[in-house]
């Protein structure tokens, strides 16, 4: 069994939130619903918030204003039960120039027995096509292959709710694929996904989007 | 709990694996603690009385001096390739993250140095009678060390001049470690009660053991925002 079914995956709603990026007020009045088993695709121009939204719903930024709510209750009353429960990909990979692609995602299992790790590591290489790099330490991967253990992460400890912003960059067609179909499985398995992106994403089932206006704000300069 | 400690133990072996593939900076600390005390003699004048007199605290500035070395990196290489992020959001809260980094920290600086003071302490001529207590004193000191130095490099993390902010803003802190490190091996050297020093040593230890992982991991919060 390749890829076992998350935890049990709540409902995440949203209401009224506002952002901030370095200070600056850049998205209010934000609100959408999202339920087990569906994905929501964030989209914008540059600069107008969505690192920074996607950022407060992980629990990394505060919000300005407004609630999240995880299972009808908001994660401000069990902060650590959200963030435990949920997987990040961002803009940087994470992956370390010394340590090889098995140990790292080695260390990103911890906390799991040997025997269960090595089955979701396993599966995680296959998943993104990592077998034959898997001894490479992280200097050598170009771009791509370090997104592509980024995202094998999201295979190997495996959570219920995804918020990966711009998942694709650096991609080929083949890996793009891929992450669909790990996406796909994710979502069939009752998981939930917010994702930032620019294009679409390779997803069976459609969407549903969240549309975020530039910021009204005079740009400096 | 038990996930939290077994993420505090991945923590502390990666990093320690990180920093011995790292190539030599793991032990820049202690060569540099071995060449600054192998210096000093040459500035002050090899007389072996004269010696004798500055030598325990030369050798615990050498420590200090030495530990601040490996600090800028301590904690920015995870910020910067997102790894801190991840972190964050894993079972281990931020206060374990930062004992985690404190204790590799003291793992490749304060042991190493501790190994190699006896070697420094015989070139320096340090008075017998206090061997003993300079070995106890960096023993309980050079952790209070590490805990104060990942406070610092938290405290300063994201900011441009964070090498250059980190030892200023964390000498002062180590004052009380550096008195009563220096009292403990004087009152050794004069016969006098040494205890009372290495109390007050083993007290700032442990305040520097609950302070550091609160502040430092409020500090990495607000680094993350």
């Amino acid at each position: 069994m390749p890829h076992e079914t998350p935890q049990p995956a709540d409902g995440l709603a949203v209401a009224d939130l506002a952002v901030r990026r370095s200070g600056r007020l850049v998205q209010s009045g934000l609100s959408f619903h999202l339920d087990p088993g569906r994905a929501l695709l964030v989209t914008g121009p540059n600069g107008c918030g969505k690192s920074s939204l996607l950022r407060v719903l992980a629990g990394l930024d505060r919000a300005d204003a407004g609630r999240i709510d995880r299972a009808g209750r908001p994660v401000g009353e069990d902060p650590v039960g959200h963030r435990t429960t949920l997987a990040f990909v961002g803009h940087h990979d994470a992956v370390k120039p010394s340590l090889t692609v098995a140990e790292s995602l080695t260390f990103w299992t911890a906390g799991l027995s040997a025997a269960v790790r090595r089955g979701r590591i396993a599966a995680a290489l296959a998943a993104f096509a990592l077998e034959r790099l898997a001894d490479l330490p992280g200097r050598f991967l170009s771009a791509g292959q370090r997104r592509r253990v980024a995202l094998a992460r999201l295979v190997a400890a495996p959570q219920p709710l995804w918020i990966l912003d711009e998942p694709t960059t650096a991609l080929d067609t083949q890996a793009v694929a891929a992450l669909g179909a790990v996406m796909d499985r994710h979502l069939d398995g009752g998981g939930m996904i917010v994702a930032a992106t620019h294009g679409s994403l390779p997803l069976s089932v459609v969407p549903a989007r969240l549309a975020l206006d530039p910021v009204a704000v005079a740009v400096d300069g | 709990m038990a996930r939290a400690l077994a993420w505090l133990a991945a923590l502390i072996a990666r990093d320690v694996r990180l920093s011995l593939r790292s190539g030599g900076e793991a032990f820049m600390a202690v060569g540099f603690f071995l060449v600054a005390s192998a210096c000093l003699p040459l500035s002050i004048g090899p007389e072996p009385q004269r010696l004798a007199v500055i030598a325990a605290g030369a050798l615990w500035v050498m420590a200090l001096l030495a530990s601040l070395l490996v600090l800028d990196r301590l904690l920015a290489g995870d910020l910067e390739d997102g790894s801190l992020d991840l972190l964050a959001l894993a079972p281990l809260p931020l206060e374990g993250v930062i004992l985690a980094k404190a204790l590799v920290h003291w793992l490749l600086t304060g042991l190493p140095i501790v190994v190699a003071a006896p070697l420094a302490a015989i070139w320096l001529n340090l008075p017998a009678p206090a061997f003993t207590t300079l070995m106890v004193t960096l023993i309980v000191g050079s952790p209070a060390l590490s805990l104060l130095g990942t406070l610092g490099s938290a405290i300063t993390l994201g900011s441009r001049r964070g090498a250059l902010l980190t030892p200023l803003m964390i000498l002062p802190l180590n004052v009380p470690v550096l008195i009563f490190a220096g009292g403990a091996v004087e009152a050794a050297v004069s016969g006098l009660a040494v205890r009372p020093h290495l109390l007050l040593l083993g007290a700032v230890a442990l305040v520097a053991a609950v302070c550091a992982p609160l502040f430092g991991a409020a500090a990495l919060r607000e680094a993350l925002r």
